[in-house]
Order: structure tokens, then C-alpha cells, then sequence
């Protein structure tokens, strides 16, 4: 009995190692913050969701609309959900609750296993019983395949069998076992038997004769003999308390298959509501084969973000279908990394067949996500940060797919901007060759003017951009990059405007753009490249 | 002639095989060592006595040495090793027949002895139908074995044996246990409930599930509940039991006599080969010798003394093996040199030649001609005996003149240093007079002793000698070789060696 919910063909393997480097890619998505979402404090489906969310990226095409369509069942209906999964769960905790008597007497085992047997057929037949009232509210082959099987296995007659089985099980009419003769015609090979029932009439049952049988009487007081019959009898049930463990343990791995199936789901329901909650839209997306590149979406937001702020979050539309490369640059917190992120999360989200965080989305699949960000510097020293960034790349390099996609976020800038550029073309080129797509954040002008000069039709340029009054939309337009030779505007300002002016500007970082307009009291960028190029 | 032996070639030989006392000269040449090494493992044999009567005719060695030559071959060796593991099954069959207490239990063990009786005698003549063996001694003995696996009294033992096990395989009953009553009854094919448990949800099954196995008591004697039921079943199958019954009363004394001491007797033979293989297992190695009655010429090459061997191989020290030989007229070799040489090891090697190879044994040599002995008398330095009131000269001479007395021209004398306690005028005197006795005897000698002047004796009297290095005089070869004593040139450079010389001596003294 098979619950099938992940996977049309296969049990969902909680074991499976992932793809990718795990460790990487949960630090720069954040993605404790999405498990934490799915879980709602329950440790067991952080654990799927992770698990099930990180191994999203080796699912074929046909796995992830088979799941969509569970998730959609799911998330209309997550009460019943919830039911389902809670009685996985009470099945294992009653079962954990009883306490095993006596292991090595066979007497001891099998009144232990008689016990967990009662419970699980009373969770069972309420299992039954939630299947046949909600079999209608499904329309996904997950769950209507769950319900047609629950309600095919544990028909009324299955439940009298098992309550005939408990019954013969206390013995009442004794233990029949059934023996050869072994070494030294010691008594060998026991089997344990089930008496043949009597046929025909209780008219002819009482004249016929039954078959020849010798007793053996145990002579009160006798202690020797007492027990030697007890181990006679211990040996037929032995092979009874076996039989009926074992099968308990089946259904005890069941309801540990069927939990661990569900969690997902789980997930999935508390996430939805948690999005409902801050009003954050979602939608199914397209899933796409690996080529050609696909990637168009509206309304694409670093979920992540918006679950730790508590609220919906500004979201992005991107139009970048043939494109292999996505280079973003711009102004200091403008929402690059969220950018970044989104897309990283969004491409995760719809691997395993959740929902995706946007209000539409069409993309292609990847076989491996990869994400290359900013680190501290090495505190143990024992590297510098550009060979630390170079090591990481090495380590990517190493686990890479044919058609793996690999988030960089300002990589390569531990070095002079000449070195670091270059480096960074390199290894850009070579990825890109054969199928990878890349999104690259960076500040490096040489590096991404380069790209752009190159003239390539398969790159997105995007920017983020400063409004008038400097204050940010964590929007990203198209725009090709910008340089950031604002040090001559900066030098225009700081030694050839007057004194007067010159005391108020006198800091200015790099991205911003622009002089210190006293009147407006606010920084403007007119006359500037920046301003310049916007137009 | 029927088959008896594969250790005797005739009767006459096989009556005196079995003398419970080891020779006198055993404890002197260190035989009674070698022989506890080789039987160690098989002290159910008491192979001991095998080992004690030398054989007198070259024939009688041969064929021992024919069947050694076969078993030598590693499939005879597994096959007849084999046969010996299955004889002593069923010697344990038989002993826990008797230890046990219920008839029918006794009557199981005693019906499975047979069975295995039956086919181990089936599996070794199988063998040997597959192999022929080419010595007369198992030739005779496999003839034997044919005819006695062909006769209708053992075919009916085999048949009979093995039809009774499978019948009594087929036994089964029911058990019912119920409070305080056990009801036996025929089986009457009841369905398998464990299986039926299992089937019934086998639905469930995500993987395997781990076993309840259940540790019972099994002693091979029953309780008096398990005798109540096997009475109970013998009750319900009474046929089964009276052919049990009736097959025990007639089969008794089954193991066949010329078998079994065939069994005995070719434990003797692989308890050699397995001992040969220990040794030559680090290039020592071992040869079949000829062996005469007629000539004294006696010589060997790369000989060692095979107790002494086991003690070096377990210690990793190295075996230094020697040659001899008695040319024309020799019949006595002095052996002379310095202390700890190996001149003593010589003499025991010599003594335990000539003893392997006459009870047609290999002997530790590369190849070896030698003579059959009808005795071998050894007189080695003994201990002083406090409670012997006559002294020890009055003693050695005591047993050297029943020594010479019993001797005859075809026996081997061995002397270790005898005449060491007294003066030297006295050893030389007496030690003349003994060697003028045997000379006059013919008989073989080997004479260990520092008198060098016996070696020139007579012309029967030869010389050997232990060396030393030439660099190093304290180092000994353990080379004992044929030439004339060094007298006392050896002493002075050991003395040379460190200042001990009268000279040397006094000028270390005086300053």
C-alpha cells in the first residue's frame, strides 16, 4: 500500500542526498526563514520541506505538474489535510506510548503487538472513514488515487479479518503447533498451526469421530513440568508474537510513508496561509523544459523578505526569455540581492512543485542551483577573500550540471577592479558555454561593460535605479550598466564649486550620484552620466 | 590371503606392533619427543605403540612406505582424513546413545551412527573407485572395501538405515497446548497461521521487517514432558517406532573390525605426513631411505635431528644438517671436538634414522641407505644416582655389560659420553676396552667422547669431528664432518682468545 503523493511511481526518499551545495544555498536565500513558514513549529516537516525544496532542481517536468496539482487539492482543502497527516501522526505516537513488555518472552511480545495492532486499526478505519467523506473534494492524481486506495485496501472485510486474527491470538482454545522430528528424535521444525474448522452439520459434527489424540496430563505440583509445557507452548507462540510484530511493524512504516508524504503538503497549506495573511500573491507557474531559456514573470518577490517583514514586498516583471545571462547593476540597495533572491527562490519553489512567489511566472527548469555571494573576510586568515571566492567557485565548478543556473552576487570584486573583472568575464564565458544560465550582481563596470559591449543578444541588462527625490523602488529596469566614474563628478563638486557648498558635500559614496542641491535640500544627479544615461 | 593391514604386511609382524612400553633407547635419542609431536590431536588412536616395534625385513618397511608414498598424494590424504572425521562422528553418535535415557532418543542416535557409518564408507570407496591407489597396502585394503561395500548384508544395512531416517523425517504431529493438557494427534495439514498472520498484512510492507527470534533451551537430553509426548507419538505411529525397535536389536556391532583398525592405522600415516609438512615446510627435507639387512654401509646426506628441528622452527633459529657414511669395513664412528658442537645431536640423529626407517617411516634426510637393527641400546650421560650406594662408574659399566651381552652383529650401540666422571687414565683404559668388545661384536657404533685416540683404534674406527669458523673460533657450525681429531689445538685458541694462555695469563696477573 503505496501513498504515491510526491512522486506518481515512487516513495519520496527522505534520504536521497541533494543536488547543489546545500549549505550555500540555504545561508544566501534565506531559506531557513521558508521552512520555518512551512513547518509552523512542526520539526518533521521543516525537515521534508527542506528536503523536498533543495532536491526540487533533479524532478523531471511531469513530477512537478503532478505535484501543482496535489498542492492546489492541498491548499482548498486544509482541514481535510490536516486530518490526514494528523492521524499519520497519532498512529506513531500512540504506538511510541506503549510500553514493550518483556522482549524476549514470546508471551510478552506478542501482547505488545496485539496492543499497537488495536490502536492502528482504530486510526485505520478513521482513516477510511476521512478518505470516503473527501474523496469528491479532490480532483489532483495524488489524492484521488490516495483515496480510491484507502478505500480499496481497508474495505469491512479487511477490518473483520484483522478482528478475527486478534481474537484467535488470546489462544483461549489453546496453542496448536505442529512438529517433525529432528536430532535424536527431539522434537524440531515447529510451526505454528490454525486449527481446521470442523465441516459439515453440527448434527454430523457431534457423530463423527475427530481424529486419534493422547494427552498428556501435568501432574499438579509440578513445577519442572510446568515450565517445561510453558517452553512448549512459548515455542508455538514465539512463532505467533513474530508474525504479528512484524506485520505491526509494517503498518507502523506505513503510517511513517504516509506522514512523510503528506508533510510536504503540510507545508504547502501553511505557507499559502501565511501569504494569504500578508496579502503577498502566488501563483502555478509554467514549468518549461531545460531549453530554450525561459524566464517571464510579474510580480516577482523575494518571498523570504516578505515573510520576515510581515508584509507584501515590492515585486519585480522580467522579461527574459532567450536570455542566458542576467547581469544587474545599480544603486546601493536598490534591491539586487532581493532580486537575486527572488529569482533563486522562485526557481526552487516551482522545482518541487509548489507554488512560486509572483503573480505569473514562465521559466525553464535547471538541473542544479548554484549561488555564489559575498562572504566575510576569512576570519581564521587562512585565506584571503579573493582565494576564498576563487575556492567556492572551484567547489561549484566541481558539482556543476549540463543545465545548471548560478546566482553571483558582487563575486570577484576582493581584488582591483581590472583583475576582478577579468576573471569574472572568464568565468562567465565558460559557464555560459552549453546550456547554464547565470544571473550576475556587480559593480565591476569593467566587467559588465564589457558583457554589454560585447553586443550579446542572450543577456539581460537590468539596473536599479534612484528616483529624483533619492529615495528607491527596489524596481529594476532594463538599462544597460552605468560607470561609476562619478569620482569626476565628485571631484567637480568637492573643487570647483564654492566653499559654501563644498562643507555640505562632504562625504559622498560611490553610487550616489550627483551634488547636494541646497535649496531642494536633497541630493541630485542632474548633469551627472547617471542622469544622463537615464534618459 | 585376505586383507587385514595396511600397517602389516603379515600376522607375524602385527602381534608384536602393539607393545605398550617404549624402547629403552626412546628418552636417550629423543624419539619419545618426536612421537608426542606427531600423535598430538589424535590421542583417540593411541598411535603411540605404532611407533615402538622396529620391522625386521625390508619388505614389511616397504609396504608401510608404499602406503606413506600414497597418502602422501593430497587427494588420497583428503579422502582418508575425511573418513577418519566421520568414523569419529559416529564414535560420538554411539557415546551419546548411551548417555541418554529415553529409548527412542537412544535408538535415534544409535540409527543416525549408521547413517553416518554407511555413508562414510560409501564416500571413501567412492574415492578410491575415482582414484586408484598404487601401493599393495591400499590396494589390498581398497579390494576389501569393495567386496564388503558389495555385500548384501552391508547394502542392506545402508538401505534399511536410510529408508528408516527418511520415514522417521516424515513424522509430524500436532501439539494442542491448552492449561494444564498436551493432546498429540497426526498432523492433519492445518494451515501455516504465522504465515497466514504475515500474508494478511503483508500489504503494509514499506521494507523488510526485523525477525523476533526466540532463544530455547536444547539440551539433547528431553525433560520428562518431552518424553511424555514422544511416547505419545510413538503411540500414534507405531510402525515407524517397532522398525526403529527392530533395526536397533539387529544392527548392533556394525562398525566392521578390518575397517576400523584400517581407521586406527591410517591415522598413523597422516599424522606423519602432517608432522613431514610442518618441518618441510621451511626447506628441511624428508626422503624415503633404503633400507638392508645385509649391508652395513650405511650413509645419509642433509640429515638432522628431527626432534631438535621442531624445538629450532619454533624458536625462527635456523636447522644445520649434516652427511655421514660407513665405507668397506667401518662400523664405528668416534665423534670428537669442542663443547656444544653437535656431536650429541649427531649421535641422536644417527639413533633416529635408522629407528623412522625401520617402522618404514620417511626419515629427515635428502636420501639416506640404512640398516635394519634388531635393537638399539644408548648409553648417555645419566644423573648420579644418590640412593645407588655402588657409584656411577660401577653403574655405567653395570649396563654396558648387559649391554654388550644382549648385543648381536646386527645391533646399533650409541655411546654419549660415558666415562666422563672419572680420571683420564681410567677413560681411556675402560673406553678402549668397550670398543675392542663391540669391534669384536660388529656391530654398529656411534661413540661420542673427547678420547681422540680411539679414532685410530682399528680399521674399523672412523673419525668425525664438529668445526668451528675459521675466523671465529667461539662460533660453532654445527658441521660435524669426517676427519681427524684437532686434539687440543682447538682449547688453546680458545684460551688464546681471551689471554688465558699460561703466558698471557701471567703477564696480566703481574702487572
Amino acid at each position: 500500500m503505496k501513498a504515491f503523493l510526491m512522486h506518481r511511481d515512487r516513495d519520496f526518499d527522505l534520504e536521497r542526498p541533494s543536488p547543489g551545495i546545500e549549505a550555500d544555498l540555504k545561508k544566501d536565500l534565506a531559506l531557513e526563514l521558508l521552512f520555518v513558514a512551512m513547518a509552523n513549529g512542526d520539526t518533521f516537516v521543516f525537515e521534508v520541506a527542506q528536503k523536498a525544496v533543495l532536491a526540487g532542481v533533479g524532478e523531471r517536468l511531469e513530477t512537478i505538474t503532478y505535484r501543482q496539482a496535489a498542492v492546489k487539492d492541498a491548499i482548498r482543502n486544509p482541514s481535510t489535510m490536516r486530518q490526514f497527516y494528523g492521524l499519520a501522526q497519532e498512529a506513531l505516537q500512540r504506538q511510541k506510548k506503549v510500553w514493550p513488555r518483556y522482549r524476549e518472552y514470546p508471551s510478552g511480545t506478542l501482547d505488545t503487538a496485539v496492543e499497537h495492532m488495536a490502536i492502528f486499526v482504530d486510526v485505520l478505519k478513521r482513516l477510511r472513514d476521512l478518505a470516503d467523506r473527501n474523496a469528491e473534494a479532490f480532483q489532483s492524481e495524488a489524492f484521488t488515487n490516495l483515496c480510491r486506495m484507502l478505500a480499496r485496501e481497508l474495505d469491512g472485510a479487511y477490518f473483520k479479518l484483522i478482528d478475527s486474527h486478534l481474537k484467535r491470538l488470546k489462544f483461549r482454545d489453546g496453542v496448536l503447533v505442529s512438529v517433525g522430528l529432528g536430532k535424536g528424535v527431539k522434537g524440531a521444525n515447529y510451526v505454528l498451526r490454525r486449527p481446521l474448522k470442523p465441516s459439515g452439520s453440527w448434527f454430523a459434527r457431534i457423530f463423527r469421530r475427530g481424529p486419534v489424540g493422547y494427552s498428556l496430563r501435568l501432574a499438579p505440583r509440578d513445577e519442572a513440568g510446568a515450565k517445561a509445557m510453558s517452553e512448549l507452548r512459548d515455542r508455538g507462540l514465539g512463532l505467533a508474537a513474530d508474525a504479528l510484530a512484524k506485520s505491526a511493524e509494517h503498518i507502523l512504516s506505513f503510517f511513517r510513508m504516509l506522514q512523510t508524504e503528506l508533510a510536504f503538503y503540510i507545508g504547502c497549506v501553511n505557507l499559502h496561509e501565511r501569504l494569504l495573511e500578508i496579502v503577498a500573491p502566488f501563483t502555478f507557474p509554467a514549468a518549461k523544459p531545460f531549453q530554450p531559456y525561459r524566464l517571464s514573470c510579474a510580480g516577482l518577490y523575494d518571498v523570504c523578505l516578505a515573510l520576515s517583514m510581515n508584509r507584501r514586498i515590492v515585486g519585480n516583471d522580467v522579461e527574459a526569455d532567450g536570455k542566458n545571462l542576467i547581469v544587474v547593476t545599480g544603486a546601493n540597495q536598490g534591491g539586487k540581492t532581493t532580486f537575486l533572491r527572488s529569482v533563486g527562490l522562485a526557481q526552487l519553489m516551482m522545482q518541487c512543485g509548489m507554488f512560486a512567489p509572483a503573480s505569473r511566472l514562465e521559466a525553464s527548469m535547471v538541473d542544479g542551483l548554484f549561488t555564489h555571494f559575498k562572504r566575510e573576510e576569512d576570519a581564521t586568515m587562512k585565506s584571503g577573500k579573493f582565494d576564498e571566492e576563487l575556492s567556492r567557485m572551484n567547489d561549484i565548478a566541481n558539482r556543476l550540471t549540463h543545465h545548471g543556473s548560478i546566482l553571483f552576487n558582487e563575486s570577484f570584486a576582493a581584488t582591483n577592479e581590472r583583475e576582478g573583472s577579468e576573471i569574472a568575464r572568464q568565468i562567465v564565458s565558460a559557464v555560459l558555454e552549453g546550456g547554464r544560465r547565470v544571473a550576475f550582481v556587480s559593480h565591476q563596470f569593467a566587467f559588465t561593460n564589457a558583457m554589454y559591449e560585447s553586443g550579446r543578444d542572450s543577456t539581460l541588462f537590468l539596473r536599479a535605479d534612484r528616483q529624483e527625490d533619492g529615495r528607491r523602488t527596489f524596481r529594476l529596469t532594463v538599462g544597460k550598466p552605468l560607470a561609476t566614474s562619478f569620482g569626476e563628478d565628485v571631484y567637480r563638486e568637492v573643487f570647483l564649486r564654492d566653499a559654501a557648498e563644498q562643507h555640505s558635500i562632504a562625504r559622498h559614496t560611490p553610487a550616489s550620484i550627483g551634488r547636494f542641491d541646497a535649496e531642494k535640500d536633497a541630493w541630485s544627479d542632474e548633469g551627472t552620466d547617471y542622469a544622463r544615461a537615464r534618459k | 590371503m585376505t586383507f587385514r593391514s595396511i600397517l602389516n604386511l603379515s600376522p607375524g609382524d602385527e602381534g608384536a606392533a602393539e607393545r605398550s612400553e617404549p624402547p629403552a633407547c626412546f628418552g636417550d635419542l629423543n624419539l619419545d619427543q618426536i612421537v608426542v609431536s606427531i600423535i598430538a590431536g589424535r590421542q583417540d588412536y593411541n598411535l603411540a605403540p605404532f611407533f615402538y616395534q622396529p620391522l625386521r625385513s625390508r619388505e614389511a618397511v616397504e609396504y608401510r612406505q608404499g602406503v606413506m608414498r600414497d597418502l602422501e598424494d593430497r587427494v588420497h590424504f583428503d579422502a582418508v582424513a575425511e573418513f577418519g572425521k566421520g568414523a569419529r562422528s559416529v564414535r560420538d553418535h554411539v557415546a551419546q546413545a548411551q548417555k541418554l535415557r529415553h529409548k527412542y532418543q537412544k535408538e535415534a542416535w544409535a540409527l543416525d551412527a549408521v547413517d553416518v557409518y554407511c555413508r562414510a564408507v560409501g564416500a571413501l570407496h567412492a574415492h578410491f573407485l575415482n582414484s586408484v591407489p598404487s601401493s599393495a597396502g591400499l590396494t589390498g585394503f581398497v579390494g576389501y572395501l569393495e567386496a564388503y561395500v558389495a555385500s548384501p548384508e552391508f547394502r542392506r544395512l545402508a538401505e534399511d538405515a536410510a529408508a528408516l531416517k527418511a520415514k522417521l523425517g516424515e513424522v509430524r504431529y500436532t501439539l494442542l497446548i491448552r492449561d494444564s493438557v498436551i493432546t498429540v494427534t497426526a498432523f492433519q495439514d492445518e494451515p501455516d497461521y504465522g504465515a497466514e498472520i504475515q500474508a494478511d498484512f503483508d500489504k503494509f510492507k514499506q521494507g523488510a521487517a526485523a525477525d523476533h527470534v526466540f532463544k530455547f533451551s536444547d539440551f539433547d537430553q528431553m525433560n520428562h514432558i518431552e518424553a511424555g509426548v514422544l511416547d505419545r507419538v510413538a503411540l500414534l505411529y507405531p510402525e515407524v517406532f517397532a522398525e526403529l525397535d527392530a533395526f536397533i536389536s539387529r544392527s548392533g556391532g556394525f562398525f566392521d573390525a578390518t575397517i576400523a583398525r584400517f581407521d586406527r592405522e591410517a591415522q598413523f600415516y597422516l599424522a606423519y605426513i602432517a608432522h613431514m609438512r610442518r618441518i618441510s615446510g621451511s626447506g628441511l627435507a624428508f626422503c624415503y631411505p633404503t633400507v638392508s639387512n645385509e649391508s652395513k654401509a650405511v650413509s645419509a646426506s642433509q640429515c638432522y635431528d628431527l626432534a631438535l628441528a621442531g624445538t629450532l622452527l619454533d624458536q625462527g633459529r635456523p636447522v644445520v644438517p649434516n652427511d655421514f657414511f660407513l665405507a668397506g669395513r667401518e662400523r664405528i664412528i668416534i665423534v670428537s671436538g669442542p663443547n656444544q658442537g653437535g656431536k650429541t645431536t649427531f649421535a641422536r640423529m644417527f639413533g633416529q634414522l635408522h629407528h623412522l626407517a625401520a617402522i618404514g617411516c620417511p626419515v629427515p634426510a635428502a636420501s639416506a641407505r640404512l640398516y635394519l637393527f634388531d635393537d638399539v641400546f644408548t648409553h648417555f650421560e645419566k644423573e648420579e644416582d644418590v640412593l645407588n650406594f655402588r657409584g656411577k662408574l660401577h653403574d655405567d659399566l653395570f649396563r654396558l655389560r648387559r649391554t654388550l651381552n644382549s648385543a648381536t652383529s646386527d645391533s646399533l650401540i650409541i655411546l654419549n659420553e660415558v666415562f666422563n666422571s672419572t680420571s683420564l687414565k681410567d677413560a681411556v683404559f675402560l673406553s678402549a676396552e668397550i670398543l675392542t668388545r663391540i669391534i669384536a661384536l660388529d656391530a654398529v657404533c656411534v661413540c661420542v667422547t673427547f678420547i681422540d685416540e680411539l679414532a685410530s683404534l682399528s680399521e674399523t674406527t672412523v673419525s668425525m669431528a664438529s668445526t668451528v669458523k675459521p675466523g671465529n673460533v667461539a662460533e660453532r657450525t654445527f658441521k660435524i664432518v669426517r676427519r681427524p681429531p684437532d686434539g687440543l689445538a682447538y682449547a688453546i685458541s680458545i684460551a688464546q682468545k681471551y689471554r688465558l694462555t699460561y703466558a698471557q695469563l701471567r703477564d696480566r696477573l703481574s702487572s
